[in-house]
């Protein structure tokens, strides 16, 4: 695949050097001189000086044959319009904008950007994940679906431990996947199967109604 | 009509106080408190710190009752992603921006967002008035 990634910060280049050693033909456009060299010294003739957001430029570098353009420059605004034009005047097929401030996800989405990574969001739930005492982690985002897949550990405090997986008001379109116990072997839980304390309970889920999921499995 | 402006440079601060005088109902919105020295002292509309990328900011701006935006900032693209947010997050019925370059320009004109190039604009001009 033909990839460009504008942006050669540390994520533009550690990005480019994955996609390279996985065969890909990546080109660079960085607008910054000095960085540019630094990248082309590290990598090779990988990165060109210019602007992503400039048709000029990405008609240069001949994005009409690009099979993807990924955004990863430091400012929304920028990913947003590189990805648009790239889109729209070039026609490619696949683009992918980085998105710093987690508001601005559902606007890209709105605006039609194809993919969107809010760095932000994922530093934080890797970060909450790591918190014991941290009620729900988010572990995987089904976009076209509109699901996840969220974890919740079963605190001893909690009014459901002792209770069978029947009892409990789970919020609709919310399904437990798993259970995996302190002690045992991880099962597939049945309507009969009992919630201990220190369950972890593996669960799709839809983002509006985690916040339910949680109350249900933990006890209001 | 209500409008609200994004970018009190000098022709933000212009547009507000030729409109605020034929008693339009202006918010003007910039990142930089020291760019309202520009506003005429005459100007009675509001001047509100902020990012107009930010929805929280456009809706304390008043952007849901808004009849008009306009994004005139120093960043193209920063103009572009704001009046896209007006036009088709809050459905502000005249939405328009300034992108310096003519390319882009042309492009999203394309795309339906109402934006002018002063480049091409001025260079029109100066090449009429060279030639005349």
């Amino acid at each position: 695949m033909y990839i460009i990634v504008v942006g050669g910060g540390r994520l533009g280049y550690y990005l480019t050097k994955a996609l390279l050693s996985e065969g890909h033909e990546v080109l660079i456009v960085e607008k910054n001189a000095a960085i540019c060299e630094r990248i082309v010294d590290e990598l090779g003739s990988v990165c060109i000086r210019g602007d992503g957001c400039e048709m000029a430029t990405l008609a240069e570098i001949g994005t009409v044959r690009a099979d993807m353009l990924i955004a990863v420059t430091g400012d929304d605004e920028d990913n947003l319009v590189a990805c648009q034009v790239a889109k729209h005047k070039f026609n490619v097929p696949h683009t992918i904008a980085r998105v710093r401030n987690p508001k601005n996800e559902t606007i890209f989405k709105k605006l039609g950007i194809d993919v969107t990574v809010s760095s932000t969001n994922i530093i934080l739930e890797n970060i909450e994940a790591e918190v014991p005492t941290h009620p729900l982690i988010h572990l995987l985002t089904i976009r076209d679906k509109g699901l996840e897949i969220v974890e919740v550990k079963i605190p001893p405090d909690s009014t459901t431990v002792g209770k069978p997986v029947k009892e409990l008001s789970l919020p609709q379109g919310s399904r437990l996947a798993l259970i995996i116990p302190k002690e045992h072997k991880p099962r597939v839980p049945t309507s009969d199967t009992i919630l201990r304390d220190g369950d972890r309970v593996i669960a799709v889920t839809t983002p509006e109604s985690e916040e339910e999921l949680r109350a249900a499995l933990r006890g209001a | 009509m209500k409008v609200v402006i994004m970018g009190c440079g000098r022709v933000g601060a212009q547009l507000a106080g030729l409109l605020d005088t034929d008693g339009h109902s202006v918010t003007i919105l910039d990142t930089d408190a020291y760019s309202f020295r520009r506003l005429p002292p005459t100007f009675n509309g509001i001047a509100l710190i902020g990012n107009g990328l930010n929805e929280e900011v456009l809706k304390k701006a008043g952007i849901e009752e808004a009849d008009a935006f306009v994004a005139v900032t120093q960043g193209d693209n920063r103009n572009v992603m704001a009046a896209q947010i007006a036009k088709h997050i809050f459905n502000v019925p005249k939405v328009v921006c300034r992108i310096y370059d003519p390319l882009r320009q042309e492009l999203y004109n394309t795309l339906g967002l109402e934006a002018f190039s002063p480049t091409t604009i001025f260079a029109q001009m100066l090449k009429e008035q060279l030639e005349s």
